[in-house]
């Protein structure tokens, strides 16, 4: 059976990780390239790096540290971050990235998913939402949460899942960095009127949330970054646990 | 086209993997997989090359029909089908090594005597692409008697495709998802894995040492 994923998330800025509470404030975190190794001994089932600074700042050392990831790390990853055309894709996919994730300039040009999944294949691109639920109402938001759309996080995820994108990697601003559990609610609704698998984000702070989000939100994989980052859960024992939860995880 | 010796610092002597160059996706990680359990792979279309290597990976993700042109236009069809060293394919490099592939209609390299299917979801949790990291059982088929995945009965390995080989007598190891399929195939020194032994951590690192010490 199709195992259910754990991914940390590695937030990249100038060549090391951050990571931001509620979007705002960042702590230090370490060398990506030698986390991810240590991630991956450590049984995380894929990576996502974050290049937090790409549309602000030269990209190579981003790139740079894709290279340096690709030759040292044996699992799959995602980058994402200051991705807006499909020659980011594809220089992406060169330096060794096994997927791509698009936020921001999907929403701006929703035809960018048809192109990448033209010419990379579905399996290569990841569709990221950031969304913020207000009196019933899930919003999409631009630019890592700053600047709130029209767009309908249900309506927005069943075009995506249209166009041919392969995975959503779904962010919940109201549960991000306050650590007290994922919008199971908001995930479970994803999880039945899609039929792409879910990346869940934003909310992990117990161990009882990642069986809350698969057991309850069907989510196909859950993403985290400080429970990770700082060892308030390692994933050997987080993984022991779901099994002991009966959620099929690699062991 | 790069060139280097390969060391097998395992069997602790030179010996020479080439990596097939052609049109597929994600060759790289294969190469970067190989140096990571010390060997230096030669990433080559030359057919002399080929031939002249103690190893040959023939790995990819892309599109049957368009890699099968890419092959034929270059000879390689043919140079792979008479290799007699232990060759491994890799995920649609297993799909290219069986005699048909629904996808694009194409006719591979009948090396196994077996079809590539469309998965068809069934229910509504059956997504494809069959993406993420799913078990093998050891299988035990007329042809295959492949010793590459008997001490990983059980073990997760990492999965991308959307088109499948059903279990047939070439069937190494088999993987159930929507259905049972074959997750690896092995037919005399022909090698083939469905999945992806350079993105399966250390399971995946095992399998690639274990077809260097065949």
């Amino acid at each position: 059976m199709l195992a259910k994923r754990i991914i940390p998330c590695l937030d990249v800025k100038d060549g090391q990780t951050v990571k931001g509470t509620n979007f705002l404030q960042l702590r230090q975190a370490g060398d990506p390239v030698e986390l991810g190794k240590v991630y991956s001994q450590q049984g995380a089932d894929e990576l996502v790096f974050l290049d937090i600074t790409a549309s602000h700042e030269g990209r190579k050392t981003f790139t740079d540290m894709v290279q340096k990831v690709a030759a040292e790390v044996d699992i799959p990853f995602t980058v994402g971050g200051g991705i807006s055309e499909l020659r980011d894709v594809e220089r992406m996919l060169n330096a060794g990235a096994d997927k791509i994730s698009i936020n921001s300039a999907a929403l701006r040009r929703p035809e960018l998913i048809d192109e990448i999944v033209r010419h990379f294949g579905s399996q290569v691109c990841v569709v990221a939402i950031d969304a913020q639920e207000k009196n019933g109402v899930w919003t999409c938001f631009l630019n890592g949460g700053r600047i709130p759309t029209d767009r309908n996080l249900f309506d927005w995820a069943k075009e995506v899942n249209g166009r041919g994108a392969g995975e959503i990697l779904f962010t919940s601003m109201n549960h991000d960095g306050v650590k007290q559990g994922f919008a199971c609610e908001a995930l479970a609704r994803l999880a039945s009127e899609l039929t792409i698998p879910v990346i869940a984000s934003g909310g992990a702070g117990r161990m009882e949330d990642f069986r809350d989000v698969f057991a309850q939100g069907h989510a196909d994989a859950a993403l985290a970054a400080s429970v990770f980052h700082f060892g308030q859960i390692s994933i050997p024992e987080l993984k022991t646990y779901l099994r002991k939860e009966k959620i099929n995880v690699r062991i | 086209m790069c060139i280097f010796v390969a060391r097998n610092k395992h069997a602790r002597r030179y010996m020479k993997v080439a990596v097939v160059k052609y049109n597929a996706g994600n060759i790289f990680s294969v190469v970067h997989a190989l140096k990571r359990i010390g060997v230096e792979p030669i990433l080559t279309d030359s057919p002399e090359q080929l031939r002249s290597a103690d190893r040959v990976v023939f790995p990819g993700q892309g599109e049957a029909s368009n890699a099968m042109h890419y092959l034929r236009e270059r000879g390689l069809d043919e140079v792979i089908r008479s290799l007699t060293q232990p060759v491994l394919g890799i995920c649609i490099g297993q799909q290219l090594m069986c005699r048909h592939s629904e996808e694009g209609d194409t006719d591979c390299l009948g090396i196994f005597d077996a079809d590539v299917k469309r998965f068809v979801p069934v229910k509504h949790e059956d997504k494809i692409p069959h993406m993420g990291w799913n078990s093998i059982q050891n299988y035990k088929s007329q042809n295959s008697k492949s010793t590459l995945f008997e001490s990983l009965d059980g073990e997760f390995v990492y999965f991308v495709h959307s088109f499948y080989v059903p279990v047939c007598k070439e069937t190494a190891a088999v993987t159930e998802y929507i259905h049972p399929f074959s997750a690896a195939m092995q037919k005399d020194n022909f090698y083939a894995t469905q999945f992806h032994p350079e993105k399966s951590g250390k399971v995946g690192q095992q399998i690639l040492k274990n077809f260097l010490e065949l």
